[in-house]
Parts: C-alpha cells; sequence; structure tokens
C-alpha cells in the first residue's frame, strides 16, 4: 500500500495462546495470509488498536518461520489489556520491523550460547533459539537458563517441553522462584542458578528479562569470569516513534528503538546509566 | 544584488503573495508572531517572533494516518494532501540555521515524509539582522546574523530592502519579484554589515562557546554535580521546549472524532514527568534528570551524532522566556566551570 513507515499496516489475529495468566501469545499475518514483513530476531513491531494505543513488541516468532509472526504479550495496561480480551478474526495494525536485533549472522555464528530469561523476557530470546535450532549446522552448543515466578508463569512452557528440551545439543534449565506442587524441577532465583550451573566460560550469553534480574544475574557472571563483551542483552524504554525521531528512547546519545533494543554490555558501559 | 525602496514593500509582498501563501513576522496582539500576509499587514518592529518558525515544517500538532473501524476490521487512510507552495519571509539567522538542525533529525533515514513535503514547499527568505539583542548568541555556533542562510536573503537599511538569490527555489522567487526591484551595489549593506558587527561585539553573550563540552567529556558531564543545583527551581513547564526551534520531542496519539479515530503528533517535552513514564516505572524520575536530558541532548548528544554541529543556534528565546531565568548558557558555563 505505502512505505511511510508511519502509517501501519493492517494485520490480522490468526491465533491466540494462553501462555500464563498474563501473558498470551497472538498469531499475525497480513490481509493476504502471508507474513507483514520479514524480520532479524531481536526486531520489534508497533503493534495498536486504533484508539486505544500503539506499543513496541519483540517479535517472538523466528524469521525462519515462513508463515507468520508470533508476539507474547504481557497484560499491563491499556493497550494490552484490549489485546487480552480480543478474539481471533480481530484486525490490529502493525508497522516495523525496528531496531537492531541480534548479530546471528555475524558475532554470534559458531559460538556456544547461553541463553538467560526472565518472565517475558524469553519473548526476544525465543526469536533467537528457534532461529538458531533452525539453522543448527552454524551454531555450538545451546544452553537455556529460564526462569520464572511460577511453574504457571513460564512463557512458551509446551515448546520447550516438546521441542527444546527434545533437540540434542540444546541443555535446558529451568526454575522457579517458591515451591510449589507438581515442580520437581529447580527452585530459586535465576542469578543464583545461574552461578550453580557454572557454565563454560567460552559460551556467549544472551539475557534477557526484569532489571533486577539483569543487574544481579551480570555480577554473578562477572564473578564467574565472564566478560561484559562476551553478554548481550535488550534494553526497553517508553517509545513512540519508533524511528529516532520523538525524542523519547535515548539511553545518551543512542536511541533504543534504533540503535537497540540489543546492546552488548560494553557499549551499555559507555553510555550514562538512565534505564 | 536587488534593491527596492521601502515605500515598494507592500507591492512587493502582494507580488510574492500571487502565486503562494506568504507568511511574514507582524504583530499579533502585541506579540511578534508569523502570520498569512493579507494586504496592508506590516512587518512587526521585533527583532523575532515569540515562536520559532519551526511551525512551518514541524506544526505543533499534525494528523499521521486515519481509521475505520467497522467489527473487527480496521481500513488505513493516509489523510495528507500535497501541501501548498509558501514563502516564509523575514526569518531570522538564527532560525534558518534551525531548519538544517530539524534536517539532521527529520530527513534522515528514515525519512519523515510528513516533514519533507512541506520542507520542499517552502521557500525562506530570511532577514540580515542590525539590532541583535543581548540574549543573543547565534556567533557562538559560527552563524553570522548579518549574512543568513536561507533560500534567499534580505538586508533592510532605513530606505531600502536588498535581495538576493541563493538557491533554485529563490531564484524561482526572484523571477516573479524582479520587475519591481533595481540593480544595485552592495556597498548600503557591507555598511550595515560592519555596524551589526560593532553591535554584536558588544553583546554580554558574544564570547559565549560552547567549545569545551564537545569531544569524549559525555561521562564527566552527565555525572556532573551541579546538574542537582541547576535543576532545582526548574517548574518543568516545558517553555523552553516549546519556544526552542531545534526541540523536535513528539508524542502520538488517536482522537476518536465519533466517525473514526484520527492518529495525530503534537509536540512534546523531554521536561515533562510523563515523558518517558512506562508501565513499570519511569527513566527519568526525577526533574534533575529530565532537565539534564534537555541540555545533554543539545550541547553533548546531538553534537556527537552530528560531526560536532550544536543542537542550540543561539536564538535566546528560552534566555528571555524561562519563568525562573534558566537557560543553556549558564548551564554550559557552570559544566564548563568545572571540566577546567
Ligand atoms: C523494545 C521493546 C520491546 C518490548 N517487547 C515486549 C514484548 O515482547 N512483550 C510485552 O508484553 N511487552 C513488551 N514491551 C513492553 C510493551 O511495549 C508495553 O508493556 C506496552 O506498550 C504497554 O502498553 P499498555 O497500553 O498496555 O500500558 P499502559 O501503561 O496503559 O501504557 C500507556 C502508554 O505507555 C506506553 N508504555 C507503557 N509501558 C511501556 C513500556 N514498557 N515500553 C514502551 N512503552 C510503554 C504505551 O505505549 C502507552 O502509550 C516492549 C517494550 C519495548 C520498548
Ligand atoms: S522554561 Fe525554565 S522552568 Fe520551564 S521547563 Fe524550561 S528550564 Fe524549567
Ligand atoms: S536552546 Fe534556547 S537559545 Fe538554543 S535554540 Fe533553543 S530556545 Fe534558542
Ligand atoms: S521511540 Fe521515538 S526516538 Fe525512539
Amino acid at each position: 500500500m505505502n512505505t511511510e513507515t508511519l502509517i501501519p499496516k493492517v494485520g490480522v489475529v490468526t491465533d491466540i495462546r494462553i501462555d500464563t495468566p498474563d501473558v498470551k501469545t497472538f498469531r499475525v499475518v497480513g490481509l493476504d495470509g502471508k507474513k507483514v514483513f520479514e524480520h532479524i530476531p531481536g526486531q520489534c513491531a508497533m503493534l495498536s488498536v486504533p484508539g486505544v494505543g500503539e506499543g513496541m513488541f519483540s517479535i517472538t516468532s523466528s524469521p525462519t518461520n515462513t508463515e507468520f509472526m508470533e508476539f507474547s504479550i504481557k497484560k499491563c495496561g491499556c493497550l494490552t489489556s484490549w489485546l487480552h480480551a480480543m478474539e481471533v478474526g480481530q484486525q490490529i495494525t502493525i508497522r516495523g520491523p525496528y531496531g537492531n536485533g541480534f548479530p546471528v549472522e555475524t558475532a554470534l555464528k559458531g559460538k556456544d550460547l547461553l541463553f538467560i530469561a526472565g518472565g517475558i523476557g524469553l519473548a526476544p530470546l525465543r526469536s533467537v533459539i528457534n532461529y538458531v535450532r533452525d539453522k543448527r549446522e552454524n551454531y555450538g552448543k545451546i544452553q537455556i537458563i529460564y526462569g520464572s515466578r511460577s511453574k504457571d508463569d513460564l512463557v512458551d512452557y509446551q515448546e520447550i517441553l516438546d521441542e527444546w528440551m527434545q533437540d540434542e545439543g540444546v541443555e535446558v534449565n529451568l526454575t522457579i522462584d517458591r515451591e510449589q506442587e507438581g515442580w520437581d524441577g529447580h527452585v530459586g532465583f535465576v542469578p543464583n542458578y545461574v552461578k550453580e550451573l557454572n557454565p563454560d566460560l567460552s559460551k556467549t550469553v544472551l539475557m534477557c528479562g526484569p532489571p533486577i534480574m539483569i543487574k544481579f544475574t551480570l555480577a554473578g557472571l562477572k564473578e564467574l569470569g565472564f566478560q561484559e563483551t562476551q553478554v548481550y542483552t535488550t534494553m526497553e524504554l517508553r517509545m513512540k516513534c519508533a524511528i529516532g525521531k520523538c525524542g523519547r528512547c535515548n539511553i545518551g546519545n543512542k536511541y533504543v528503538c534504533k540503535d537497540g533494543p540489543v546492546f552488548r554490555f560494553d557499549e551499555l558501559d559507555e553510555l550514562p546509566n538512565e534505564y | 544584488m536587488l534593491k527596492l525602496s521601502l515605500k515598494k514593500l507592500d507591492e512587493l509582498f502582494a507580488a510574492m503573495a500571487q502565486s503562494q501563501a506568504l507568511y511574514i513576522p507582524a504583530d499579533n496582539g502585541g506579540q511578534a508572531q508569523y502570520l498569512r500576509w493579507a494586504p496592508g499587514m506590516k512587518m512587526t518592529a521585533a527583532l523575532n517572533t515569540v515562536r520559532s518558525a519551526k511551525d512551518f515544517f514541524f506544526p505543533q500538532t499534525e494528523g499521521l494516518v486515519n481509521f475505520k473501524m467497522t467489527g473487527k476490521t480496521i481500513e488505513v487512510i493516509d489523510p495528507r494532501t500535497e501541501a501548498e507552495d509558501f514563502v516564509v519571509f523575514g526569518v531570522r539567522a538564527c532560525d534558518a540555521r534551525s531548519f538544517s538542525i530539524l534536517d539532521k533529525v527529520f530527513l534522515v533515514d528514515p525519512v519523515d515524509t510528513y516533514y519533507q513535503n512541506r520542507r520542499e514547499h517552502g521557500t525562506i527568505v530570511t532577514m540580515a539582522c542590525r539590532q541583535p539583542e543581548e540574549t543573543c548568541f547565534c556567533t557562538s555556533f559560527g552563524i553570522d546574523p548579518t549574512h543568513p542562510e536561507g533560500d534567499a536573503v534580505c538586508w533592510m537599511t532605513d530606505d531600502a530592502l536588498y535581495f538576493e538569490a541563493v538557491t533554485p527555489k529563490g531564484e524561482a522567487l526572484k523571477e516573479k519579484i524582479a520587475s519591481l526591484f533595481e540593480e544595485s551595489d552592495d556597498a548600503a549593506v557591507k555598511a550595515q554589515q560592519a555596524e551589526t558587527k560593532a553591535v554584536l561585539d558588544r553583546l554580554p553573550l558574544h564570547t559565549f562557546t560552547a567549545e569545551p563540552l564537545g569531544g569524549d567529556v559525555l561521562m564527566k558531564v552527565f555525572d556532573s554535580p551541579s546538574w542537582k543545583s541547576l535543576s532545582e527551581a526548574c517548574l518543568g513547564c516545558g517553555t523552553c521546549t516549546f519556544v526552542c526551534p531545534t526541540c523536535q520531542c513528539y508524542d502520538v496519539r488517536d482522537f476518536d472524532t465519533g466517525n473514526g479515530i484520527q492518529r495525530f503528533r503534537c509536540w512534546d517535552s523531554c521536561m515533562y514527568s510523563d515523558f518517558t513514564l512506562m508501565a513499570h516505572g519511569n527513566s527519568r524520575n526525577s526533574q534533575v534528570e529530565r532537565f539534564r536530558q534537555r541540555f545533554m541532548h543539545k550541547l553533548v548528544y546531538f553534537p556527537a551524532n552530528n560531526d560536532g554541529e550544536y543542537g542550540c543556534v543561539g536564538c535566546g528565546r528560552c534566555l528571555a522566556k524561562c519563568p525562573i531565568s534558566m537557560n543553556i548558557v549558564k548551564v554550559a558555563k557552570c559544566l564548563e566551570g568545572e571540566l577546567k
């Protein structure tokens, strides 16, 4: 229709999966039934319901999925509540892709990868994980450490059990914050679990989750001997335009919508601590 | 160089307004403002307009896209029509430079086509300054107020207007109005420029320079203890951002017209507490951080991304209008003092 980035395209919601009590995963295609655009793992899209609001969401599906895009969305306000209440067949608007994405074809290629996620933080990492699983020959060993408040709060739990855990060369370590009936896995916070697991220092780390988890996990990784240049994360700031012009999402002279959301910790170190 | 008797100024405006809209700085209830020219309207005697000229290309509010919602379906409608051609006459050197700063935001990839559309249809005729005021410090940013940038440049003496076309757009305008002018040498303009330069040398902010804040002092400046005392009295009113010709932050909002949804953008201010407010917190929680953002952006971040060019043109509006008399010069001087 047009190439104007501030003018969104129409997307149709073709499937809604209830992941946790406050996270649903939505499948979105264009009006022609095809993917609305291609993306790099870690990139995001602006989704909106006109009259309700517009918000940035990680594209959680892998680019290797040729049929549709998926978004895992946590209910936390006006727009996200509306999205949670809608039914299959509803149209929404979508524009993107935005942001830099993870360097899957450059820096991450050939590496052993360690994914560390907390809660909804799995959303951006799932795109990378499934990309790497589909292009297995290009990457080394994969380890995934994922934690949530409870078993019911683990996003993509079924996919983790049925697919990731069945893959050869993929090690999955799940943890929940507190003991729970019907859970015989690990119990404890992610930062501590990472230290217990004592991952190999040769791994490149991709980490997403709540700020507090990131802070303590990074400290733990450094204690183990990891360098900041080995650890990637994604940043989340308020966004409106998504193209580096509305002046909202900057950390120092970088715009998270455009220059991020993926940063290496040594890059963040050079920026003001304002996030 | 072309010359016109000031007696014929109305004729000149009429000729310019014949094929396109003409805006001139005029008096509006005691405030200097750009107004659409109509016969009889005179130029203001004020040095510059209260609001900057950025409205012409980046209006305070602007429709982006419309939606029609029926049941589960959405129709997306591009509301834009081709902008009309217009001339802005009498733009000062500082505001003229602000356009090239805004270009570095809106015309870099991905191009903001709303801005671009207006930019392409606007012709800027600038006016050299004769009596710069004590709040002026455009020269600190390498701007020459006696010879502004623009599609065409004018100088006004006591009895005549001198005109020089610079760009193809300026040449096109010149063709439409040339018959009113006579050819002239530039002696009167040269003399006036020399007089104005003498005035500039006496201005209190003439020697101000933001130079020490360039280079790799970003983190040092950011961590300065002075931000707290500098920002202490700031009301967070946003006046400084609204009058500023280079402030470009905007918000995007939806409006239900009862007959569809209009998505529009409007100026916003980094001085406001909800600017960066998120569902889970705020990255700039106090006015200290918001205040710091405005000045860091203009003096450090923008130059870091744009070959050292500052995001301020020294127009002095924020000096004149801040209710607590805080301003970018005070901030820069204080920070520079600390770096020594
Ligand atoms: C790069 C990026 C990736 C994201 N990925 C995901 C994801 O995969 N899944 C997910 O559930 N959430 C994600 N978010 C957060 C999501 O954008 C917000 O939760 C959402 O916009 C909140 O909208 P709301 O109207 O429901 O909340 P409200 O609080 O009602 O929102 C009010 C306004 O604040 C803005 N806003 C509120 N919180 C945020 C926020 N955290 N970030 C940006 N704008 C915000 C909204 O755009 C809205 O205009 C991401 C945010 C960013 C910046
Ligand atoms: S005009 Fe003055 S008081 Fe108002 S936000 Fe700007 S610095 Fe603060
Ligand atoms: S910061 Fe102040 S002096 Fe500089 S361009 Fe903006 S309003 Fe003018
Ligand atoms: S969201 Fe507008 S600058 Fe990043």
